[in-house]
């Protein structure tokens, strides 16, 4: 390039040359800078570069501002359902973006069944193996209401939610299926007598409720329970039976996975699909009919012509079938914005998604705080 | 990149096929390719997984035990011959149990819980006299039982025979179990398939020396022996166990009456090089004087084996001609003392011998499967059986002769009373449960042939009952007979081997192989001669080996000549085929030998293959559509010829092709499918053409090892150690075989998604990095069932007995206790809690003692005590209570402990690649796709490129074309051609349609810094099994803890909670290092460090006085030269050791 015939000259300065353009990094490592390049075999410039003087030799500050990331920060929301959200988090780095997929599935606390209080099973499934499969049941209750329950701590109805399963295949009855709407809610708190060695004190339960869990439940939100009617526990053969009781109790997805408030919560770059050359004719039919998800369309150029145009480059699935081939590759560049996430957050059903995110946010607030107060 | 390769050359060779059929389609008949696949199922439906050992067993009820009972049907009083009992018919009835006198109907899983012996009493209809001298009446008596058969499950006796599944799961059997077993004493035993050399075989083989010698293992009814006929210098000479030296061949063909040199010469065929060679042994005989028949007995007689053979020496004839005429190739039978059969049949041994000698290809192999039998278990009970039956008549003979002698009887005699004997129930029960067959009667002492059947999963009891146990000793250290053989083609597994000593001996079934059963011999004798064969008789000598006719040789036995063999040998193919002979027997025409052979014996190994005319196969379009509509079964493509069994003799004269495609108009027969050249643990494997070929073999080791379900019934089997699989899945990558056996019902491992990379660095040397989330959700979660047993003794010498009690609830030890003083299910129990609150009588011995002194008798505590792993909570799972045979109760307890995955605990991909977990890592750490992806594992790439699994890669591919398309793959071995397994380039497709890569990489983030990796992963669902080994049963450390008694020196292993040896070796490097305080300090100090007092005159070891304070020496009488000093207690013990005999060792102490 220009740059390596002036290296000779000692006392020149590159930024003396007028086409090198001021304040600005030349296109190729702009290039490297705000873009993943998805080559055929492996993906380039992967990296965010951190380092604030990285640039600094071409005067180039590339330091974080406050003041340009409110300016520039933009969250778009694409999809939301009751339990699915889809949005774009435009202008944030990639470390923050993955702190807040990393505190949506292991830090959130949410309710999960913790402990199992078996009075009855004679059905074929084990003990324990019923108990984890209680555990994995997505409890739609509001976790922010309740407390940790610690280990000297007796369960009350600030700490525990206790659920009933009795269920019972009659003889002479077909096999049954019990499913998790069977497991019902006890707002009172236990009904199991505790067995204990004096005789004339009060009998107690295995949990202390002061007061009746009902109130915490507004009309508005859904009732206290499975988040799911039909999770399948157990199948019953005729003549057995299961009774148990199921205490929930707050935890985080760090401690068992069965606290974890998402199916899963990722996030994706933007796709950005370029084409280096105009594609025309054929070889536009070609390309077209390459991409299984329709990235590119086809436009009439006049003279009877047609050239692909980029259309749906955020359909990319980066299947790389467009650069598959020979010359493909200099035709078409597959591109990832490094700054432009498409997040995706699949709730388990405890917490709607909308909710999730600005309660990751909280949770990431909260230790930065932690970390100003421990520094100063 | 090297896959991509791969599949361009497969693509480019397809239409290349296609145009090569093109030319073929001019000429030849037209032909479609018709899927011959479903005749698999329906040839497994028909005969199942384990019908070797079925048809063997059935054979013998039905068969082959009364040809025993018929030939033994007499007993006869030596005292007085007039009486006598006759065995009239023999027959099995249905598995029963005596009751108290009544007879209880048994069915398996009764007796696999309650310790019994799954047996059918064996019935005879018997006729004898009553009483004697002058009042005898000829009684009949019907359905006598003289003794109890083991029933082999699934058997036709068993009560489990042609059940359906519902009627199975009502007697409590898994449907999916193959049977092919036997329950003996509540335990199930497999009596292993033995391979051994040919019977009555001319086999033509080199000894160490080089000698070229011809061996016959003789093996009729009567008599088994064999025969080696040597060339030793030049000369030719008989080896006989009975004879001391060896024999000059023509002494013994002269001592057979034929005493002309010329007419041996002449049977040996015109050509003067066999006369030259037989010439020194001709003038050795002469050497000999030997020229008549009389000469020649005379000196065998002299050569005879004195004690050996003494049944002989009573009786007129001479002892020799016995021998030459029972012993000497025994399989040729000697009618009227006509030796001349057996002339011809030696030689033509010394003929073949001869053509060895010329020409070294004329030796056998004696690798080559055509050389070998499969002896199964109906032909070794069948051995057991006649022989405790032989007993048993020469014991009744005895007993009835006892009475009979004795004078002024009181009762009538009734001879059929003494037949009730327990002899045989309890020889084959005995013999069956040990596995040592100890018959005397036929020189047989094998140790080892039945086993318990493994029960670790379900493939490993199938691959159980297909192995095939070697005769040989396996620390023979020769490569032949553990080399892959050719000749294995389809009959004998390629990959299910034992890695180390007995690999490749220990062999596996195929698929479709079946090990035939004896065949009645006289009808195929005599067709044989309807077909033209000369009888041997109408020869002469010269005729034998004339180049214009074959010999025709069945089972062994020379039947004469034929002069058009091809023309011989397609009528009887053409008969079989009409079904007018048995389908098993093989017609063989040997083209170098210039001799046919024909086969009806049992343990020969034959497969099923479609006939083809000219190249056309006989199976149609129509014929498979009926089979699919259920109209035609496999029986009737046998039975209209379009199929027939062909063991490996015959398919040496067959022209088979793989496919119908490339069938040529020479081809005789087309393969059903080739993945049936594999067995059943081999059909596991998903593109097992793809891989490394040790790779397969790994994984047939590994296959036995990994957790699943066993059985339908598990759950109500009282095993004692069981490893089950919480959430076992079937297999996304599927084979036929699978299908066939019923994995995807019982599989064994799960479908993760595994990543290809490295990661944290805690991967090296195969570890695996898996996700703790997919551990929380269940993955590779098992259950590990033990049994801890106890007996309640009823009634012991003087009449006490154990009693359980009522615990009293006092300690915290009691705590899992029920009312009934055991465990009761349910509760969870921790290392050294009670499960039984037994009691025992203080006094057990001496005279029985009355009810009221039984009353007050003394009682001590006899409590059986938990001892599982700390810190771990076990689960009582069930409680069984049975009588065990004394009539005492047995109290069975299964204890269950649920085990998540965790560090160190191995797992294995289906192709031979094992790894241990190397850690555990939360899912925000992981990596995610695009599609917010997180795999369950991650393996490291270094694992791919040495051990070349590629077909793991296409198993990865595959398996996740599967979930996104909603299919099932699959990956049948060689089943590209056929359609049985997917090619590369059709996943590949399905994937691009799914919006994944072509090549199975995906675009995947960092869990940990978020930025997107600088490689394309490989990424997709494998299936991973989980093996037996787990940490949690291995890890072991102690600091201090239990010493031996003797030594006092810490204990050996885990189990005894035992020291961890520094060993000579590692001595040697702490020598090598001076650490001698190291070295101190581990072997003495933390050993068995002991204080001596040493006398410092006399050397010897004194005493310390308690009293004085001071230590004393013995042989010294004094105290004044005592020093005291530490040494290993070890070494103290060794002084005194020699001292006890006699050797005064000193010590000598100086100053340090």
């Amino acid at each position: 390039m220009s740059k390596q015939e002036n290296t000779e000259n000692k006392k020149f300065s590159i930024w003396d040359l007028p086409d090198v353009p001021m304040g600005q990094l030349p296109p190729h490592l702009q290039l490297q800078r705000t873009r993943v390049v998805c080559k055929a075999d492996a993906p380039i410039h992967t990296d965010n570069i951190i380092y604030s003087g990285a640039y600094a030799s071409m005067g180039i500050d590339n330091s974080v501002h406050l003041g340009s990331f409110r300016d520039n920060f933009k969250v778009e929301v694409i999809r939301l359902t009751k339990d699915d959200m889809e949005f774009d988090m435009i202008g944030i780095d990639a470390a923050i973006a993955n702190s807040f997929r990393r505190i949506l599935i292991s830090e959130l606390p949410t309710m999960a069944i913790e402990k199992v209080l078996i009075a009855n099973n004679t059905s074929l499934i084990q003990d324990e193996v019923l108990s984890h499969r209680l555990g994995l049941i997505p409890i739609s209750a509001d976790p922010r209401l309740f407390e940790y329950l610690s280990a000297n701590d007796t369960p009350n109805e600030k700490n525990t939610i206790v659920f009933k399963l009795h269920v019972r295949c009659k003889r002479g009855e077909p096999r049954r299926t019990v499913y998790s709407e069977e497991l019902k809610w006890l707002p009172n708190g236990s009904e199991f007598i505790k067995e204990s060695e004096k005789v004339d004190t009060k009998p107690s339960t295995y949990t202390s409720f002061t007061c009746s869990q009902d109130s915490l439940q507004n009309s508005s939100s859904k009732p206290i329970g499975p988040a799911e009617d039909k999770i399948i526990l157990a199948k019953l053969g005729p003549g057995q039976e299961i009774e148990l009781e199921a205490h929930a109790v707050k935890g985080i997805g760090k401690t068992h996975a069965k606290w974890s408030p998402v199916a899963t919560a990722w996030y994706r770059m933007l796709p950005e699909v370029v084409l280096l050359e105009d594609v025309e004719d054929e070889t536009a039919e070609e390309l077209k009919k390459k991409c299984p998800v329709n990235v590119f369309d086809i436009e009439d150029i006049g003279n009877g012509k047609k050239r692909a145009t980029v259309a749906r480059p955020r359909a990319c699935t980066l299947c790389r079938e467009c650069i598959r081939g020979e010359e493909w590759d200099k035709r078409v560049a597959l591109r990832r914005v490094k700054d432009h996430f498409i997040f995706t957050i699949e709730s388990a059903g405890a917490l709607p998604p909308e909710v999730l995110f600005p309660e990751a946010v909280k949770i990431l607030e909260d230790k930065c705080e932690r970390v100003i107060t421990e520094l100063s | 990149m090297g896959l991509m390769q791969a599949d361009h050359s497969t693509g480019n060779q397809e239409p290349n096929v296609g145009e090569f059929i093109d030319k073929q389609k001019l000429t030849a008949p037209i032909k479609s390719a018709v899927d011959k696949f479903a005749l698999l199922p329906e040839f497994l439906k028909v005969r199942g997984l384990v019908k070797q050992h079925l048809d063997s067993f059935n054979y013998f009820v039905n068969i082959g035990i009364k040809k025993i009972v018929r030939a033994n049907d007499r007993i006869v009083s030596t005292v007085d011959p007039g009486i006598y009992l006759r065995f009239k018919d023999v027959r099995i009835g249905t598995p029963s149990v005596m009751v108290d006198t009544i007879s209880e109907q048994l069915s398996p899983h009764m007796c696999r819980l309650s310790d019994m012996t799954y047996a059918a009493p064996i019935m005879v209809n018997v006729e004898y006299i009553q009483g004697s001298h002058d009042q005898k009446t000829r009684v009949e008596k019907n359905d006598v039982v003289i003794g109890r058969m083991p029933i082999m499950l699934r058997s036709r006796s068993c009560v489990l025979y042609g059940k359906d599944e519902a009627e199975l799961a009502r007697l409590g059997e898994c449907p999916l179990d193959p049977g092919g077993y036997f329950v003996i004493k509540g335990t199930e035993k497999v009596i292993l398939i033995q391979e051994q050399l040919s019977k009555n075989r001319i086999i033509i083989d080199t000894d160490k020396k080089g000698n070229i010698n011809a061996s016959v293992t003789s093996s009729t009814e009567a008599t088994k022996s064999k025969t080696v006929i040597q060339m030793e210098k030049e000369k030719i000479y008989l080896c006989l166990n009975q004879f001391a030296k060896k024999i000059p061949i023509m002494v013994v063909i002269k001592a057979m009456g034929m005493e002309s040199d010329q007419e041996v010469v002449q049977m040996l065929g015109r050509d003067p090089r066999y006369g030259a060679l037989l010439l020194p042994s001709i003038e050795e005989c002469s050497g000999l004087n030997i020229y008549t028949q009389q000469k020649a007995l005379e000196y065998l007689e002299g050569k005879v084996k004195m004690s050996t053979y003494a049944s002989y020496s009573s009786g007129k004839e001479n002892r020799a001609l016995g021998i030459l005429r029972d012993v000497f190739v025994a399989n040729v039978p000697v009618h009227k003392n006509n030796f001349r059969p057996k002339c011809i049949y030696v030689a033509v041994m010394l003929r073949r011998m001869m053509e060895a000698m010329l020409n070294k290809d004329a030796l056998d192999d004696k690798d080559y499967v055509g050389n070998k039998r499969l002896e199964l278990s109906g032909q070794l009970i069948s051995l057991l059986f006649e022989d405790l039956f032989k007993t048993m008549i020469t014991e009744v003979q005895r007993t009835i002769d006892n009475v009979l002698t004795k004078q002024n009887r009181s009762s009538r005699f009734d001879l059929s009373q003494y037949l009730v004997r327990d002899s045989i129930t309890n020889g084959l029960e005995r013999t069956l449960s040990t596995g040592n067959f100890d018959v005397k009667r036929f020189k047989m002492h094998r140790k080892g042939m039945t086993q318990v059947l493994v029960r670790l999963s379900f493939i490993a009891s199938l691959g159980h009952m297909t192995r095939v146990s070697p005769q040989f000793e396996k620390s023979r250290k020769v490569s032949g007979p553990r080399a892959l053989q050719p000749s294995q083609w389809g009959m004998l597994c390629p990959c299910d081997t034992p890695e180390g000593e007995a690999c490749g001996l220990v062999k596996n079934l195929a698929l479709m192989t079946h090990v035939t059963t004896d065949e009645e011999e006289g009808p195929l004798i005599s067709l044989c001669y309807c077909l033209g064969v000369e009888d041997l008789e109408l020869l002469s000598g010269e005729e034998l080996h004339s180049p214009n006719s074959f010999l025709v040789i069945f089972n062994g036995l020379i039947l004469g000549k034929h002069r058009r063999p091809q023309h011989f040998a397609t009528a009887m193919r053409k008969l079989r085929r009409a079904g007018k002979v048995g389908e098993f027997v093989s017609v063989f025409v040997n083209e170098k030998q210039c001799t046919v052979y024909i086969a009806s014996d049992g343990g020969r190994v034959c497969r099923p293959l479609v006939i083809a005319d000219k190249g056309v196969s006989r199976i149609k379009e129509h014929h498979m559509k009926e089979l699919l509509d259920g109209v035609r079964t496999f029986d009737d493509f046998i039975r209209e010829g379009l199929i027939e069994y062909l063991d490996v003799n015959e398919e040496n004269n067959s022209l088979i092709a793989l496919y119908e495609a490339e069938a040529t108009a020479e081809t005789t027969h087309i393969e059903i499918e080739p993945f049936t050249i594999l067995g059943v643990i081999a059909g596991l494997i998903p593109f097992p053409h793809h891989n490394q070929s040790p790779r397969n073999t790994y994984q047939c080791a590994m296959g036995k090892q990994a957790m699943g379900n066993i059985a339908y019934n598990q759950l109500f089997r009282m095993d004692s150690l069981l490893y089950l699989l919480v959430y076992p899945q079937r297999p996304l990558l599927t084979t036929r075989t699978i299908e066939l056996v019923g994995y995807d019902k019982l599989g064994a491992g799960q479908n993760a998604t595994v990543a290809v990379m490295s990661y944290s660095g805690y991967d090296i040397e195969d570890a695996i990095v898996m996700n703790k989330a997919s551990l929380d959700r269940g993955f590779g979660r098992c259950i590990v069932m033990k049994k801890y047993s106890d007996t309640i003794n009823y009634k012991y010498e003087n009449g006490a007995a154990d009693r359980i009690l009522r615990p009293p609830r006092t300690e915290e030890r009691e705590r899992v206790l029920d009312d009934d003083g055991l465990a009761a299910p349910g509760e969870i129990i921790r290392p050294g809690d009670i499960y039984i609150n037994k009691e025992s009588p203080v006094e057990t011995r001496g005279q029985l003692k009355s009810a009221a002194a039984l009353a007050d008798i003394k009682y001590r505590p006899n409590r059986s005590t938990f001892k599982g792993p700390e810190g771990e909570s076990c689960v009582v799972d069930r409680v069984a209570l049975s009588s065990d045979r004394n009539n005492n109760l047995s109290i069975k307890f299964i204890i269950r402990h649920t085990r998540r995955p965790e560090l160190g605990d191995k797992f294995s991909s289906r192709h031979g690649q094992k790894g241990v977990c190397g850690t555990i890592v939360q899912q925000e750490d992981f990596p995610f796709s695009e599609r917010g992806i997180c795999p369950d594992l991650i393996m490291n790439p270094h694992g791919f490129p040495s051990r070349m699994t590629v077909g793991k890669m296409i198993e990865l591919l595959g398996g996740k074309a599967g979930v996104s398309c909603g299919r099932f793959h699959y990956g049948s071995a060689f089943g590209e051609p056929s359609g049985h397994a997917d090619t590369v380039e059709a996943i590949s497709e399905t994937l691009v349609n799914h919006r994944f890569s072509y090549n199975g990489k995906d675009f995947i983030y960092s869990g940990i810094t978020g930025c997107p990796l600088q490689a394309y992963i490989f990424m997709g669902p494998i299936y991973y099994q989980k093996l037996k080994h787990m940490v949690l049963d291995k890890m072991h450390a102690r600091g201090s803890g239990p010493r031996v008694m003797l030594t006092r020196q810490p204990t050996e292993g885990r189990a005894r909670n035992g020291g961890l040896r520094v060993g000579e070796m590692e001595r040697d490097c702490l020598i090598a290092y001076g650490a001698s305080m190291l070295l101190y300090e581990r072997l003495m100090l933390s050993s068995d460090p002991f204080e001596v007092q040493v006398c410092r005159v006399c050397g010897l070891l004194g005493y310390y006085n308690q009293k004085l304070r001071t230590g004393i020496c013995s042989t010294c009488k004094n105290g004044d030269n005592i020093s005291t000093m530490k040494l290993p207690y070890a070494c103290k013990l060794l002084i005194q050791e020699l001292q006890s005999m006699n050797v005064v060792p000193r010590l000598k102490l100086a100053e340090a």
